[in-house]
Formats: C-alpha cells, structure tokens, sequence
C-alpha cells in the first residue's frame, strides 16, 4: 500500500494539531502500519480513501479513530495481560504434563516487532519452569523488518519503554542498566531465535510449535491472506497447541478447524477434536 | 477508591491528581512523606498512594518503610514514581516495600498499566 504527499501532509497535520506529535517525512511506514487496520475497518482500498472520506466530510469520530491510532503505543511488555496470565495458570501447566517424556517446548511469536511480546513469554516461561535444566525451551521471534529484528536480538529498552507493561520485580530480575537503556539478561536472550518471515507468503520449514502468538497481525490483511495465514498456522500448531490472536482478532468464519477457548480473560485457539490438518 | 499523591513538585502533583480522577479515584495531594504520613493517619485512608523518593523533610523511601511498619495499612497500594532509576534503587524501593515503580518521565498509560497489574484500575 502507498499514500501520496497530500496523505502524508494531511495525517501529519491531523495529527500534530490534535496530539501535538510530529510525524517527519520519512515516518510514511508508521503512518501507513498505524492506519491500514483502520483502512479495512472502515472498507477503504487505500490510505488516500480515508483521507479523502476525512476531506470530504471531517466526521470527528473519524479523526480521533485516527489520531488514536497513531498515537497508541502499539506495543508493550505483558501487553493485555490476560493471554500471559493464561499461560500461567493453565497453557504452560497443560503443556509441561503433556510433554513430560520430551521436556522440549516451541512457542513462536509470530510478528515479533521490537520483542516485547517474545521476552514477556520467556519471563513467564521462566517463572512457571524456574531454571530447570532438564527442560528445553526455544523461543522463535520472526518479523519482516530486520530492524525489528536486530532490536528484538539486542533485548535493549528505553526508560518508556520498560515503564509500560512491565512489573518493577521483573524488570530488576531480568534487566541491567546500560547507559540510559535497561538491557534483558542474557539468559533469556539465549533462549530466542530471530528469523526474517513474511507471514503473508510462504514459510519456511518451521519446528512444530506448542503455542502460537500470532497477535495484532491478521488485522493488517485481507480474508483471503488471513485464511492462508491460519492454514499455515493449523500445520506448524502441534494438535494440542494453543494459538493466541489479539483482542479484536478471531479464527470465526476464516478457519473453522479452531476452536475457541476461554482461560480467564484470555481467548485461545485449539485445533477441533485435537487434530492437525495437512 | 482514594489515591494519596506525594510529590515536592506543584505541577506533577496536579499532572498526578488529574490522572488519577480521570481513572475515577479521589486524590489528596501532599508535598512530602511527612505530610503524607499524616495524611495517612488521620484518613479516610488511601488504597494506594504514588510516592516521590526525593523530598524535603521525608523521603520516599523512608514513607514507604514507615507505612509498611503498620500493620492495619498494609491494605495500602505503594507506587513509587521518581527520577531514581538506577537498579539498585529500584531493589531497595520494593525491599522497603513498595508494590511498583514507574519511572520519571512516565506516560499516563503507564501508571494505568501498573494499577492494573495491580488489580487497581
């Protein structure tokens, strides 16, 4: 998807005037990472629809759908909370019985960005496990842009960014400072492995994965990238796995082999009957 | 809910108050532990209170050690919110007793988050 100059001034200016924010030239990416959720939401085929819909009638609803979404701190540490406490109290306990013969567990954080999500996992994971070492653990963090992926191997995060999300016993457990930055020990960076992949075309040969966070990415694709995505989902997922999806994200009339699944707060996705498709 | 904001600074006890009414609590503002404690004793009591380490008189941390020395305030949410951002710091602060720790600057999104780690919001 591309937006023009007039786009870019107009959002740029919407948003500088409403949240103070200043978007430079060279910010088109956020712009259009930040908006094309919105895009599909509203039924647009392009950024310069909903600008024009803006132009042509600044419906204020409209404008703050937007300003939000620009401004909203997409990511976070524990971001939802509820899908970390599911794997607490009963996705990590599951998985530990099920898998006690192998003591080998595959988790993948499906669109990593700067891995916030992935080391949110490996805390929990080395909560629930502590240190043991008769258990492997692998943590996969994939992500189209290698920017994100050299953050995500780096695990280096500001002060902003370890103030959201973050419970100040883990951040002095698993952080040291680093100049003005808190880095994520090294211990559990040893436990990821960063990949370069684009969910919306062929993968990889991938191991087989116990748990699946596949969050806040499906809303950037159309139905017929979303249904590829989960039929490559339902082959990686082990039959008792779990897929977690974002809050406004459903399986619901794109792939009906998964069924829902409600821990605490959380939704969860499992295969139906335990069955992997081929 | 009832929220004790402790901070020697005017403009982050009225940034701090007006977060923390816009999440539905009732805020009484003071500037140092001293007043807080005080606050404290004589009620209603706060279910949490954000607490600044570098005051005059009494310091954060010496609050939060004294409130935690009380039995019947141990229901009380401490949070600090400070500057202080050193490692160390951060141990001894919920050593002493404090439930969380947000660092200055902060986002009000920040302190919700925490709240809701919390259960408070």
């Amino acid at each position: 998807m591309t937006m023009t100059v007039g786009d870019f001034h107009y959002i740029s200016k919407l948003v500088r005037d409403r949240a103070a924010i200043v978007l430079e030239p060279g910010k088109e990416y956020l712009i259009e990472s930040r908006l094309l959720p919105l895009v599909r939401e509203r039924g647009h085929d392009s950024i310069t629809d909903l600008v024009a819909d803006l132009q042509r009638a600044p419906h204020a609803a409209l404008r703050d759908e937007v300003v939000e979404a620009m401004t909203t701190n997409e990511t976070s540490f524990f971001r939802d909370g509820a899908p970390f406490q599911a794997l607490t109290e009963r996705v990590l306990p599951e998985l530990i019985r099920a898998r006690a013969a192998e003591r080998s567990l595959n988790i993948w954080s499906a669109a990593c960005s700067s891995g916030q999500e992935v080391y949110s996992i490996a805390m929990t994971v080395r909560d629930v496990l502590a240190a043991d070492p008769h258990w492997r653990v692998r943590l996969l963090a994939t992500d189209l842009s290698q920017q994100m992926l050299t953050r995500t191997r780096e695990g280096c995060y500001s002060q902003l960014e370890v103030n959201r999300g973050l419970p100040a016993a883990a951040l002095v457990r698993h952080f040291r400072r680093d100049g003005l930055s808190w880095r994520i020990s090294d211990d559990l960076r040893q436990m990821i492995d960063t990949r370069s992949l684009n969910l919306a075309e062929e993968w990889p040969v991938l191991p087989s994965m116990d748990v699946v966070f596949l969050r806040n990415v499906l809303i950037y694709f159309d139905t017929e990238v979303k249904r590829q995505i989960l039929a490559r989902v339902r082959r990686v997922l082990r039959p008792d796995g779990f897929l977690f999806l974002g809050g406004a994200e459903t399986t619901l009339n794109l792939d009906d082999s998964f069924e829902r699944l409600q821990i605490g707060r959380a939704t969860a996705y499992r295969l139906r009957d335990g069955k992997a498709s081929a | 809910m009832r929220a004790l904001v402790i901070d020697d600074s005017r403009a982050m006890r009225t940034i701090l108050s007006r977060l923390m009414q816009g999440l539905g609590y009732d805020v009484e503002a003071v500037g140092d532990g001293a007043e807080a404690l005080d606050a404290v004793r004589r009620g209603p009591r706060p279910d949490v209170a954000l607490v600044d380490w570098n005051m005059p008189v009494m310091d954060g941390l010496e609050f939060v050690t004294r409130v935690r020395k009380v039995p019947e305030w141990r229901d009380i949410t401490l949070m600090m919110v400070t500057t202080e951002s050193e490692h160390g710091q951060i141990v001894r602060a919920l050593a002493a007793g404090a439930h969380e720790y947000v660092i200055k600057p902060f986002s009000p999104d920040d302190i919700a988050d925490k709240l809701r780690l919390l259960g408070l919001a």
